[in-house]
């Protein structure tokens, strides 16, 4: 756990970066920060390891006080990742790794082992191990720099944007990975981002802190998005709110209508029965849906060869039948059938559901929160009649 | 024609005379041969620049670590650039020599009452070879990516283990090319050490080869050989220490890798 308790840092010239801080960073869950340039969230990250010392307040690492602690000391029993990885340019991957075990003491051999089965805990290959930094892709890059925060296993890790200087396409991809990562090793994570769809999906828990260092809200991200606490957190969290916030919503168990379906390789003669409105859907042997065929387009003579992917159209997105109903929905809505495609587990054909099936859904569940709503604030209406 | 340059063209010997010199095995033997000079040059040469090293290399990482005396390189090392050094040595040979009464005496290098002069000419070179190594430590140390001083601090590194297990290692391409510059300056200009009475070096054969001009031995042939010894000296020693930065700077920062057969760049996993 990591508490700030009062936490101001006034800098030199009478800026305030972070004003009177109180926030629970609870243990073995990812805390992010989040907020607009200039709001502290950085400065708030590097005053825990002291890399940046607090004017007034206290921060607590379970029940130490963090001021109590020599710096370095402190600093080596914390995990640190920054923006641009930092790794040593004139160590090798693997050195880099080891080098708070070796800072601590450990016998470089061992910290070099130790070092390789990391890497391939972050999804790196061993062989990477003798390779310098510059050698690296961005993206492998912040994989090492994870991998040299976790080299000594610390309770805490802390992470100051780590995945904003990669493309979209690899930041998705080591979001994912970190969180099956931290799935396994539950360490307590105290996360910097500017970015809000990145905080709402890796925090367990988001603090929203406002220009000048204050602290907006804390909440879970479902919270974040469907009650604001006050119009900079609402105009914070954007636009879409209330369909990011269905991306939270189990879909729970959808009407799914049965739909003949077409496997690869059958003759395309065969397939106009099996259309529903001129649409039919291909999977593969294993019924894992492909894509769409408008039967309807096709001319006479097309229709003799065998059905091939070539001809789909690959539009719709999947949902699974344990998703969400931002997912169920964006399938339906993608399908160009207008049917959206649910599968199992296993990726397999399950179904398919409606827009205005899941909207029905949507509507019921909104009924239901909205009662509730109501409910919790008669209560706190009889709560505080005197 | 200039009247310089009648007389050098019908009392001077001839450039020809330079190879027959440099071949007879009288002047590279012996005492006061070429072999003893070159000793004596580089004894005066390698032990300025060992002390330059010693002063300018950790002021440069500390200023450059802490931000703090920037000053000292930017006017003191500019400053000292500028300073004549002939000037400089007489007047310490002048100020200095007469308060120097240690009898040290190194055989070959300082010759008995020496010592008082041989002071002077190292204080003169080592000035001469502290602005180069000072300021590209200075600017080696400058140059060290701030995120990944951050990280090494942010790791526990204590300030003594970022600046030698940091920001050295990344500053060293940079302390490098300071220290052969400093090298290339000082074995050029220790030939000065001539000026001062006991002492030798290569710019013996210079110095007093100007008043015997058209002596076979001693003369102009020996001026201009002593010259191109200096020159090959120079070059020699600087390629030495190329190779010794080739073998201390880590192949990460020098970006010379290793080819490996069958291995290329691991792509990105899909």
């Amino acid at each position: 756990m990591i508490r700030f308790e009062s936490v101001t840092k006034r800098f030199r010239g009478g800026g305030i970066a972070v004003d009177a801080l109180d926030l629970e960073a609870p243990t073995g869950k990812i805390t992010v920060l989040v907020g607009p340039s200039g709001c502290g969230k950085t400065t708030s990250l590097r005053m825990v390891n002291r890399m940046v010392e607090p004017t007034s307040g206290r921060i607590w690492l379970d029940d130490r006080d963090t001021a109590k602690v020599r710096p370095a000391t402190l600093r080596r029993g914390i995990g640190y990742v920054i923006q641009q990885a930092g790794l040593f340019p004139h160590r090798t991957v693997v050195d880099n790794v080891a080098t708070v075990p070796v800072l601590l003491g450990l016998p470089r051999r061992d910290a070099r082992r130790q070092a390789l089965d990391l890497l391939e805990r972050v999804g790196l290959p061993r062989e990477l191990g003798e390779r310098y930094p510059a050698q690296l892709s961005g993206g492998q890059q912040q994989r090492v720099g994870v991998a040299r925060a976790l080299a000594a296993d610390p309770p805490v890790m802390l992470m100051d944007e780590p995945f904003s200087a990669v493309d979209p396409v690899v930041r998705a991809q080591l979001q994912d990975e970190f969180l099956r990562l931290q799935g396994e090793l539950g360490k307590t994570i105290l996360f910097v981002t500017h970015d809000i769809d990145e905080a709402i999906k890796l925090g367990d828990q988001v603090a929203v802190l406002r220009t000048g260092g204050r602290l907006a809200q804390v909440a879970t991200p479902a919270e974040l998005l469907s009650h604001p606490a006050d119009a900079f957190v609402a105009g914070f969290v954007g636009r879409d709110r209330g369909y990011r916030a269905l991306g939270f919503a189990a879909a729970g168990e959808l009407p799914l209508a049965h739909e003949p379906v077409v496997t690869v390789g059958d003759a395309l003669a065969a397939t106009p029965p099996r259309a529903v409105d001129g649409w039919a859907l291909v999977v593969d042997a294993e019924r894992r849906p492909l894509g769409w065929l408008a039967v309807g387009g096709l001319g006479e003579a097309q229709l003799s060869g065998p059905v091939v992917e070539d001809l789909l159209n690959l539009g719709g997105t999947l949902a699974t039948e344990s998703g969400t109903l931002r997912e169920a929905l964006d399938a339906a809505l993608s399908s160009p059938s207008g049917r959206g495609v649910i599968v199992d587990e296993d990726g397999r054909f399950a179904g398919t559901v409606t827009a205005s099936e899941v909207l029905t859904r949507i509507e019921r569940r909104a009924s239901v929160l909205r009662q509730e709503a109501i409910e919790s604030a008669a209560a706190e209406v009889i709560a505080l009649q005197p | 024609m200039s009247t310089a340059a009648v007389i050098a063209d019908k009392f001077l010997p001839g450039l020809d005379r330079v190879p027959v010199w440099l071949n007879d095995p009288a002047n590279w033997t012996g005492p006061n041969g070429l072999l003893e000079r070159i000793g004596q040059h580089l004894g005066y040469s390698v032990s300025a620049v060992v002390v330059a090293l010693l002063i300018a290399l950790p002021l440069g990482l500390v200023i450059g670590h802490t931000g703090r005396g920037v000053f000292l390189v930017v006017g003191l090392a500019n400053g000292l650039r500028a300073v004549p050094i002939l000037g400089l040595l007489l007047l310490l040979v002048v100020w200095l020599s007469p308060h120097l009464h240690a009898r040290l005496t190194v055989p070959g290098l300082i010759p008995p009452g020496g010592f008082a002069y041989i002071v002077p000419i190292e204080i003169a070179l080592v000035l001469l070879a502290i602005p180069p190594i000072l300021s590209n430590t200075y600017a080696g140390v400058q140059a060290v990516d701030p995120a990944v001083r951050d990280a090494g601090e942010g790791m526990g590194m204590r300030g003594s283990q970022v600046i030698w297990q940091v920001e050295f290692p990344c500053a060293l391409p940079l302390v490098m090319s300071g220290l052969r510059s400093a090298t290339l300056q000082v074995i050029a200009t220790a030939t000065v050490a001539a000026y001062v009475p006991f002492l030798g070096g290569l710019g013996r054969f210079i110095l007093d080869g100007q008043d015997q001009l058209t002596n076979l031995r001693y003369g102009y042939p020996a001026m201009v050989s002593a010259g191109i010894v200096v020159a090959v000296l120079a070059v020699v020693v600087d390629l030495l220490l190329a190779l010794v930065q080739r073998l201390v700077v880590s192949r990460g920062v020098a970006e010379r890798y290793r080819r490996r057969r069958g291995v290329r760049a691991v792509p990105e996993p899909a």
